[in-house]
């Protein structure tokens, strides 16, 4: 059996070798990565593939983390044209692939390259679902971070919050000093992101597994449940008036500036930090929220491979997968982008200390079977249940349920979404 | 028409009896295939349970029982109903006063006037950041006036739930009472002035005058800004997008951003499809009306 | 065009005057407000517009942000500008806007001069697909568009720009047409006259001005479609707004206002520059047609 898978690989890589070399193929990737400095990452998978004789067509649809992309998407697979390769977060992924025959098969890369000794088991939960791999993850975000301005803590004498008590504490103490205390954004997905670590915090991973992957009814309305809910409204209380649609980024900004303490936001908000001209450990830290320690909460894009129907397309289509997994890709765009590898084998030179960090963090987390999806990323459960949950999350934050309450919604709109 | 002046039916009056509908039937085929033909897929997709992809399991009414028992869309109905109003009512009420004061013989109307319509030309991708940023209490136009001394000036409804509707409507009345001015401008110089003049000898005063004689006159203008105005408050979904993204929580919903939502975002195609059918079938309750008396008045 | 040669019937005292002056002026205020805060923070630095105020002219005055948004800012992998993007969009509403009025032109001429059993209907099924949620086609048109092999191409765009777009030209025409007196229509019928050479011969000449309000019409909404633009057009066609949604939207990316106000400027200069040049044009067109319902 392995004999004959090997040399049905072998025969299968020497054909798209030749292929490969023998037309200049075309990958046409659908992603979100638009502006910037993840655009400019991103070019360094489009050299790499000119190196190997493939062309890259760009097909950059921006808007709402990737919403936009997947109704282009829709549209693509419906008139009978999948891009190539596709950028993909979490449920969608397994969404597609439940969809029958639409993506390729990356096996016979992934065993060349020996991709699942490499990739944490909760990421390969996306990218291999039915036992074959479909996608090649590029990075791993994690949700459960928090970025703080030193100089504001120096100022006041706070030291970094080891506890969720400690981190009340100090945020009471930034507010009474007239500052804002915690830096956020009034959006759904932020609010989500800030649930991720109020879950984790008030009932460890076991209970954030059960009630937010599992999706088991009694644990999300549970008193563990209602407790996440009271530390989403302590948390309420230390936002200024104005969070309301605010974007994350401004949000970065107001630590950035000093005008506030503290932001809890995905590693992304790194990139604001660094661009302001801010270092790492002296200007700004990073640690993760407090209570969540040991855990990770990750966000994982992937590149979804759509099946092709011509054998040059598919041989090119091989290639990237491979140059998407290459560690020189990974460290590089991860650098650029904020994130770490998805693979854990990835040297962390070049990396910053909180680059360092979430490296650490993800292997002692996939080790330890702390690697969990983020909910409030797509990663934990279906968009449908996703965004139910997003409704009860703001509605609660909003002012219009109390915490029991929002226990009891948030199952029935569990239930209510499946 | 062609029939009245029936000639003895050679093959060249017979082409001329076939040509118009000839000419005219390519449209007609496009409007039956691409809106009413869709719009008979967009009933049945609302019997299926469709998710991600159009499925073709059908499931009854099930997805109109859903959607009935979704909050949100009952909230989405109600936005919609206050939203429509107040902005139908304000862009004509604007539209008409800028219109009848720059008929007055204005200097600088050929300046005033492109400044009134531009917003009309401008997508909410264009010009939503900067809504955001001057309804923004933090930066926008609250801070501007407390920097500059005015500091009990309060203005913060984008970001209050029960107001945030509210700040939709003053975008949405930027962007298109002008082109209603328009509209009303064009009814005004349209009107025959010795009327009016005759009018005033009998001693009628300026409000009268327009009161009674201008106003009634314009009635088809106002019939035309309705129509726009309603069309474009039903579809009104990148204003959403643009200043509120629906929120503060879910307060500023409309069908139309309900409708995308549960179609593409969160993958309850079948339920989409049910709001969808429900949004034209209120859509066909007002136009149907108006084209029907429009029709009957032509003949 | 102001008022016409007879003096206004209408008198305004002094007072009332300057209150309509006031009034009108701030109004105008009013509608160009966002369009000044784009363009003074356009000219800002970045740092000028994180740290400061939204409202306060420039310190620093700079162009760069133009320059970038126009020819460098990194739009996918590709640091463009939007400069390719605006052919893309040029390409495909000139002849979207063309075919659409001209199909319009000679609907609203056949729906008022050779109306026939059921023409009345047909023109209520036009009217009312204008009030279709676009929505709702995506899926299916799509599908379509694959199986003719328009998938990703400006001749697809300009096909969905133009079907969406007849139902407006033919209501704009036929209204306009049908103040139009149909005595002519038949007195050219006697003289031998045929269906095109009357439309090209007595019709045409007099459409200028309604001519103006569709293709002010149809030009502003294909011009700023974004929905069909993202689901059907691939790089090679993909239109100004996607690009500029993808410039200013990018999600994890850092954002710089000043570019994306610049690039927003620049995405609305074909619109702003149709509006003003044909605007007087505009009320004259709205006159002689459309809102005499």
């Amino acid at each position: 059996m392995r004999l004959k898978l090997k040399l049905a690989t072998t025969a299968a890589m020497a054909l798209g070798l030749t292929a490969g070399m023998a037309v200049a193929e075309d990958v046409e990737v659908l992603h979100w990565w638009t502006a910037g400095g993840e655009a400019a990452a991103l070019n360094v998978l489009k050299e790499d593939l000119a190196g190997k004789g493939i062309g890259w067509k760009d097909m950059p649809v921006a808007g709402g983390g990737g919403e936009a992309a997947m109704t282009a998407l829709r549209a693509r697979v419906t008139a009978g044209n999948p891009p190539t390769a596709v950028q993909m977060l979490g449920f969608d992924i397994l969404d597609w692939a439940n969809q029958g025959d639409v993506l390729a098969n990356l096996d016979e890369a992934a065993a060349a390259e020996g991709w699942d000794a490499v990739i944490p088991a909760a990421i390969q939960k996306f990218a291999k679902p039915n036992g074959h791999w479909i996608a090649a993850p590029v990075n791993v975000h994690s949700t459960n971070w928090v970025w703080a301005n030193k100089a504001v803590l120096d100022e006041l004498g706070i030291a970094q919050p080891t506890t969720w008590d400690e981190f009340i504490a100090a945020l009471q103490k930034v507010k009474d000093s007239g500052k804002v205390a915690l830096a956020h954004g009034g959006q759904p997905w932020q609010e989500a992101t800030i649930f991720d670590s109020a879950v984790l915090a008030s009932g460890g991973p076991e209970f954030y597994q059960k009630a937010m992957i599992d999706l088991d009814p009694e644990a999300l309305n549970s008193p563990e449940m209602v407790a996440a809910f009271d530390k989403m409204a302590q948390l309420r209380g230390f936002v200024d008036d104005n969070f309301s649609g605010r974007d994350w980024n401004l949000a970065s900004a107001m630590v950035i500036n000093g005008e506030a303490a503290f932001q809890i936001m995905g590693d992304w908000a790194k990139g604001e930090f660094l661009r302001a001209g801010k270092k790492p450990g002296t200007d700004f830290l990073c640690f993760r929220v407090p209570g969540t320690e040991g855990v990770v909460t990750f966000n994982s894009d992937e590149f979804v491979m759509f099946k092709q129907k011509d054998p040059a397309a598919q041989a090119a289509q091989m290639e990237m997968a491979k140059a998407v997994e290459s560690p020189g890709f990974q460290s590089a765009f991860n650098i650029v982008k904020g994130s770490v590898p998805a693979r854990t084998d990835v040297s962390d030179e070049g990396f910053d200390d909180c680059g360092k960090q979430g490296i650490k963090d993800l292997k002692a987390a996939s080790e330890a079977g702390t690697l969990l999806g983020s909910m409030g990323h797509g990663h934990a459960n279906p968009a449908a249940v996703k965004n139910a949950m997003y409704d009860v999350i703001t509605a609660h934050f909003n002012g219009e349920y109390d915490s029991a309450q929002a226990a009891e919604e948030l199952a029935a709109a569990v239930e209510g979404a499946q | 028409m062609a029939r009245s002046v029936r000639a003895p039916r050679d093959l060249r009056t017979v082409l001329q009896d076939i040509l118009p509908k000839l000419v005219l039937s390519p449209s007609l085929a496009a409007m039956l295939v691409f809106v009413y033909g869709f719009i008979i897929y967009t009933v049945f997709l609302s019997f299926t349970n469709s998710k991600m992809l159009p499925s073709y399991d059908l499931i009854g009414l099930d997805n109109y029982v859903r959607l009935f028992g979704l909050s949100a869309w009952t909230t989405a109905l109600i936005n919609l109903a206050i939203f429509a109003s107040l902005y139908i009512t304000i862009c004509i009420a604007i539209g008409l006063l800028l219109a009848i004061f720059l008929d007055q013989k204005i200097r600088g109307e050929g300046v005033l006037r492109p400044i009134y319509l531009y917003p009309m030309a401008l997508s909410f991708i264009v010009t939503g950041t900067a809504w955001k940023w001057l309804l923004d209490p933090g930066i926008g136009l609250e801070n501007t006036m407390h920097l500059w001394g005015w500091d009990s000036f309060k203005f913060g409804w984008i970001k209050d739930r029960n107001y945030a509707i509210y700040t939709l409507v003053i975008a949405a009345v930027w962007q298109s009472s002008g082109f209603v001015m328009a509209m009303f401008l064009a009814g005004l110089r349209g009107i025959d002035n010795e009327m009016l003049k005759a009018a005033q000898i009998d001693g009628a005063s300026n409000w009268q005058l327009y009161r009674r004689i201008v106003i009634p006159l314009l009635r088809p203008a106002f019939l035309s800004a309705f129509v726009i105005l309603a069309h474009l408050a039903i579809k009104s979904y990148d204003l959403v997008i643009a200043l509120t993204g629906g929120g503060p929580g879910r307060a500023t919903e409309l069908p139309a951003t309900f409708m995308y939502s549960y179609t593409f975002t969160r993958n309850q195609m079948g339920v989409g499809a049910a709001s969808a059918v429900i949004m034209l079938m209120g859509v066909a309750a007002i136009m149907i009306p108006y084209i029907y008396a429009e029709l009957k008045e032509q003949k | 065009m102001s008022g016409g040669a007879q003096d206004q019937a209408v008198r305004t005292g002094r007072i009332a005057r300057t209150f309509i002056y006031v009034v009108l002026i701030y109004f105008a205020l009013f509608y160009l407000l966002p369009l000044f805060i784009m363009a003074i923070n356009s000219i800002k630095p970045l740092s000028e517009i994180t740290g400061g105020n939204m409202m306060s002219l420039p310190a620093e005055p700079t162009l760069a942000p133009w320059k970038s948004a126009w020819s460098t800012a990194q739009i996918g992998v590709e640091a463009t500008g939007l400069k390719p993007y605006f052919m893309n969009s040029i390409l495909m509403v000139v002849p979207a806007v063309a075919i659409s009025t001209i199909i319009g032109a000679l609907n609203g001429y056949i729906l008022t001069k050779w109306q026939f059993r059921g023409s009345n209907i047909i023109f209520g099924l036009m009217l009312f697909s204008c009030f279709i949620p676009f929505q709702i086609v995506l899926i299916p048109m799509a599908r379509l568009l694959g199986l003719m092999g328009l998938a990703g191409t400006t001749w697809g765009l300009i096909l969905v720009h133009v079907v969406y777009g007849i139902g407006f030209s033919t209501l704009y025409f036929r209204n306009y047409y049908a103040a139009f007196p149909t005595e002519l229509v038949r007195a050219a019928m006697m003289d031998g006259a045929g269906f095109f050479r009357i439309f090209w011969r007595i019709m045409l000449p007099v459409s200028g001005p309604i001519a103006v309000v569709c293709i002010i019409w149809q030009f502003t909404n294909i011009w700023n479609d974004f929905l069909f633009g993202a689901s059907f057009a691939d790089l090679d066609s993909m239109p100004m707004t996607v690009a500029l949604n993808n410039l200013v939207n990018s999600s994890t990316g850092v954002k710089e206002y000043n570019v994306h106000f610049a690039g927003a400027i620049l995405a609305a200069l074909p619109t702003l520059l149709v509006y003003i040049v044909a605007g007087r044009y505009f009320v004259r067109g709205l006159m002689a047609g459309s809102v005499k319902g």
